[in-house]
């Protein structure tokens, strides 16, 4: 019995949810009024700092974030 | 499905069926009566130590006639909009179109498409768009909504939003690949939900 469940639009062009899910979050905080949507974006930005281990031990960390500096 | 049928009469006078969640004890807070027997072999002068579990508020349970108020846990990745908020009904945007829940609605797992949702308490009616999510009904009348940007009408720039829908109805039109295409016809979705909210 094959599975007729309907899928979604983004899921057929290979889309995630979470993918989806965070571009429709990331519209609708565009579209706020202004002291709202700066907190919005601020609260939303991710950063993480990485740093690969050679022999045991860390190297220097590079800092990462979602919206690249230019 | 004749396959099915056969493992299922070979199993069916073997197997115990598994309890459902809502079946199962939520009131550990004697512990793990296993447990505590096996401790009190090993060490029976001291107490056992308490497990995670006894830590845990148990699910409230479900009541047997109707409950007149619906609680609310609304909650944002950030913050708790409403947290165990006793209200009237909630009307949220399933995918499948505005989903009113009542005290006593079947237990649900709704996901939620861009669109309003409101919380009805008495007379007063709270709106918030919901950018998407899901939202649970369980049988003691608890729902947990979960929405990643939650806001309130009055904090959305009309202006912001029909600049949004010109924009993207133009992408979709101009889209090539089919990720394109998709990201297109998520703004539009999106701008327009945002648009029927705030005019409707």
């Amino acid at each position: 019995m094959a599975s007729t469940a309907a899928v979604p639009f983004w899921r057929s062009a290979g889309m995630t949810y979470i993918t989806y899910s965070n571009i429709c979050a990331n519209l609708v905080r565009n579209c706020l009024k202004e002291p709202f949507k700066s907190e919005a974006i601020g609260r939303e930005k991710v950063h993480f700092s990485v740093s690969k281990w050679v022999d045991g031990k860390p190297q220097k960390p590079t800092i990462r974030s979602d919206t690249p500096e230019v | 499905m004749f396959r099915q049928a056969a493992h299922r009469l070979l199993t069916r006078s073997t197997t115990i069926r598994r309890l459902y969640s809502t079946e199962v004890a939520t009131d550990a807070s004697s512990g793990d009566s296993a447990f505590v027997e096996a401790w009190k072999k090993v060490a029976p002068n001291i107490d056992p130590p308490k497990t995670p579990i006894q830590f845990m508020e148990p699910r409230p349970p479900t009541p047997s006639t109707l409950p007149s108020k619906l609680t609310v846990n609304f909650v944002l990745p950030y913050a708790a909009e409403l947290s165990k908020a006793e209200v009237d009904m909630v009307i949220v945007p399933a995918t499948t179109g505005q989903m009113g829940i009542l005290p006593g609605h079947v237990p649900t797992i709704a996901e939620l498409k861009p669109g309003l949702l409101s919380v009805h308490e008495g007379n007063d009616v709270k709106k918030y768009f919901i950018s998407s999510g899901f939202a649970f009904v369980h049988s003691n009348s608890y729902t947990d909504i979960l929405a990643v940007e939650a806001v309130p009408l009055d904090r959305i720039d009309p202006a912001q939003v029909q600049k949004g829908l010109s924009e993207f109805t133009q992408k979709l039109s101009s889209a090539s690949t089919d990720l394109d295409k998709a990201e297109a016809q998520i703004g539009v979705d999106v701008h327009s939900a945002l648009n029927s909210a705030l005019t409707g």
